[in-house]
C-alpha cells in the first residue's frame, strides 16, 4: 500500500493529515513541503506574529511533535516537480519518487509579483510566509519610512502594526478606495478615516511606476509623484499555485477545479484550499477562495472523501481581519446584496452592516460585533425584517425563530 | 504539566498532559481529540471550539470576556457550562480539568 501523499506543507495539508488520523486511517501518510517549518498559520503573520505578539510555536498548526507520534511523514524543504497521475507517483526535484493511492494537492497561493523598474532593489517584501514576515520584522526595527504598495487585508494589517510601532507609513492604492476589491464604499470609507486617525498616509488612485535606490529602497515613483521609504512591503494578491496539477493534465480554471467532494478531475487526486477553484452549494456558484476556514474544511472534506467518505463540502465563507483594536468578522459576499442595514453605531468602533438580497440575509461586515457574524452565520439566506435588524435593542437571537 | 480530562459525549476519555499556557483547545487539537475543530487557531473567531466545564472547575477559571460571551450567546444548546476551550489557558491550578465535548459540535 503506497498510502496518501499531500503535496504542500499549509494549514490544509496538517489539518488533512490530522483528520485523517482522526478518521482512523492508518496507512502511509507523506507531506511534502517547500518551505522549512511544518504547517503553520497564515492570518496572524500579518498580525501577532509581526508585532511579536506570538511566537512561531504559537502559530504552528500543529506542535512538531504531533508528526511524530502519528507517525506522519513530513518533508519540509522538498520541492514537488511534477505528479504523474498514470503511474500514480510525485516526484520531487531531488529527484525522489512517492507513490500514491490517492493524492491531496495543497499548493495554496504565492503573492503577485511586481515587476516594474527597482523591484528586484533591497528593502522591497512581500508578505506570504513566516520567513517573509521574520524578513519583515527585521527591517522594521531599522525602518524610518514604510511604504506599503496595495490597501487590501494584508497591506492595512501590516500598516496597522507599523504605524502603532512609530513608524510613519504611506499606503498607495491603485484603485479609487482602500478594499476596493473586497468590500463596500461604505465600509472602506470606515476604514480609510480609522487608518487616517492613527496617522497612516493613504494615497488613492496611485499606482506605482517604479522604486529608486542605490542597492537598497530608498524612493517609491507613483509617476511625476516621489515617496521616500526605506522599507517597502507590497500586499497586491495573490495567485494560486496550479501549475503542477496543470502540467499532470488536471482541469484548471482559476484555480485547481474540483467536485463539491473536493475532488479534481482524476478520482484519485483531491485538492483543498487556496489553491482549489469549487462549487457552492448554497451560493449556486463557483468560487476560489483566499480563506482559512475554507482550507480547514476542504481539508476534513477531502480527508474523509480520500478514505471512501461521501462528504459534501458547503458551508458559507467567513473570513476577519484584526487591525489596532478592532476586529472585522465577515460572513458571504457583501457585493451579493441589494440593500444594506446598519446595526450599532460606526463612531463608538462597534457596529454591524448587514447586506440582504430580495430580503435575504447574504452578508455582514460586522466590527468589534462578534453577535451580529454569529448570527448572520445563521440567518444566512433567510427572509428578516431589515427594520429589526436595524434597531439595536431587538435581540438578535429573536431573529432567529 | 498539568493534565485535561476530555470526555466524549458518547464517554470515550482522553487524558492528555497539557503544557502550562498552552490553552485547552491547543491541548486537544495536538492530541486529536475529535469535536474541537477550531477553524480559527483561538483567535475567539469561530466558536468551533465550544466545550462543557462543569461549575465546579467554573469557579477556578476566569470569567469569560465579552467576546467569548457574544460567541457563546448565539448558541441555541449553549448551557451554563459552556465555554470557548482557545480562551482558557492551562495552569498547574487546572490539573485534572474534566472538559466535556458537546454532542452538537461533532
Amino acid at each position: 500500500m503506497s498510502g496518501i501523499v499531500i503535496i504542500g506543507a499549509g494549514q490544509a495539508a496538517g489539518q488533512a493529515a490530522a483528520s485523517l488520523r482522526q478518521e482512523k486511517y492508518e496507512g502511509s501518510i507523506t507531506i511534502l513541503g517547500e518551505e522549512t517549518q511544518p504547517p503553520y498559520q497564515r492570518p496572524p503573520l500579518s498580525k501577532q506574529y509581526l508585532s511579536g505578539e506570538l511566537g512561531m510555536d504559537r502559530v504552528l498548526v500543529r506542535p512538531e511533535k504531533f508528526y511524530v507520534d502519528q507517525n506522519v511523514s513530513l518533508h519540509t524543504g522538498t520541492q514537488v516537480e511534477s505528479i504523474d497521475p498514470s503511474a500514480k507517483s510525485v516526484t520531487t526535484s531531488a529527484g525522489d519518487s512517492y507513490e500514491y493511492d490517492k493524492l491531496l494537492i495543497a499548493t495554496g497561493s504565492r503573492p503577485r509579483i511586481l515587476t516594474i523598474p527597482g523591484s528586484d532593489l533591497e528593502g522591497i517584501h512581500y508578505l506570504r510566509t513566516i520567513d517573509d514576515v521574520d524578513g519583515i520584522r527585521a527591517a522594521m526595527k531599522t525602518a524610518k519610512k514604510v511604504c506599503i504598495v496595495g490597501g487590501g487585508y494584508i497591506g492595512l494589517e501590516v500598516a496597522a502594526v507599523a504605524v502603532t510601532s512609530g513608524l510613519s507609513v504611506t499606503v498607495l492604492e491603485m484603485e479609487e478606495r482602500i478594499l476596493q476589491r473586497v468590500t463596500t464604499p461604505e465600509m472602506s470609507e470606515y476604514y480609510h478615516e480609522l487608518h487616517t486617525g492613527r496617522g497612516v498616509n493613504i494615497m488613492v488612485n496611485t499606482g506605482v511606476s517604479g522604486f529608486e535606490g542605490d542597492g537598497s529602497v530608498t524612493t517609491v515613483l507613483c509617476g511625476d509623484e516621489k515617496i521616500d521609504a526605506d522599507l517597502v512591503i507590497v500586499g497586491i494578491g495573490i495567485i494560486p499555485n496550479t501549475e503542477l496539477a496543470d502540467t499532470a493534465g488536471l482541469e484548471c480554471n482559476n484555480g485547481i477545479t474540483v467536485n463539491d467532494h473536493c475532488r479534481t478531475s482524476d478520482p484519485d487526486i483531491y485538492a483543498a484550499g487556496d489553491c482549489t477553484n469549487h462549487p457552492n452549494p448554497i451560493m449556486g456558484r463557483r468560487l476560489r477562495l483566499e480563506s482559512v476556514p475554507n482550507a480547514m474544511e476542504q481539508a476534513r472534506v477531502s480527508a474523509a472523501n480520500m478514505l471512501g467518505g461521501d462528504k459534501v463540502y458547503a458551508s458559507v465563507p467567513w473570513f476577519w481581519s484584526d487591525q489596532y483594536e478592532l476586529k472585522l468578522q465577515m460572513v458571504g459576499f457583501s457585493a451579493d446584496g441589494d440593500t444594506s442595514v446598519l446595526r450599532g453605531d460606526k463612531a463608538t468602533n462597534q457596529f454591524a452592516v448587514f447586506y440582504l438580497k430580495d430580503g435575504k440575509v447574504v452578508s455582514v461586515d460586522a466590527v468589534n460585533s462578534p453577535k451580529e457574524f454569529m448570527v448572520c452565520k445563521q440567518l444566512y439566506g433567510k427572509v428578516v425584517d431589515p427594520a429589526a435588524l436595524a434597531d439595536a435593542t431587538v435581540e438578535l437571537k429573536t431573529l432567529l425563530n | 504539566m498539568p493534565q485535561v480530562k476530555f470526555i466524549e459525549f458518547n464517554g470515550t476519555e482522553h487524558n492528555i498532559d497539557a503544557n502550562n499556557g498552552d490553552s485547552i483547545m491547543t491541548a486537544a487539537t495536538s492530541n486529536l481529540v475529535p469535536g474541537i475543530d477550531a477553524d480559527c487557531g483561538g483567535e475567539c473567531s469561530c466558536a468551533t471550539c465550544h466545550v462543557l466545564i462543569s461549575a465546579e472547575w467554573q469557579t477556578k477559571l476566569d470569567a469569560p470576556s465579552e467576546s467569548e460571551e457574544s460567541m457563546l450567546d448565539l448558541n441555541p444548546d449553549r448551557s451554563s457550562e459552556s465555554r470557548l476551550s482557545c480562551q482558557i489557558k492551562m495552569s498547574d491550578d487546572l490539573d485534572g480539568i474534566v472538559v466535556n465535548l458537546p454532542e452538537f459540535q461533532y
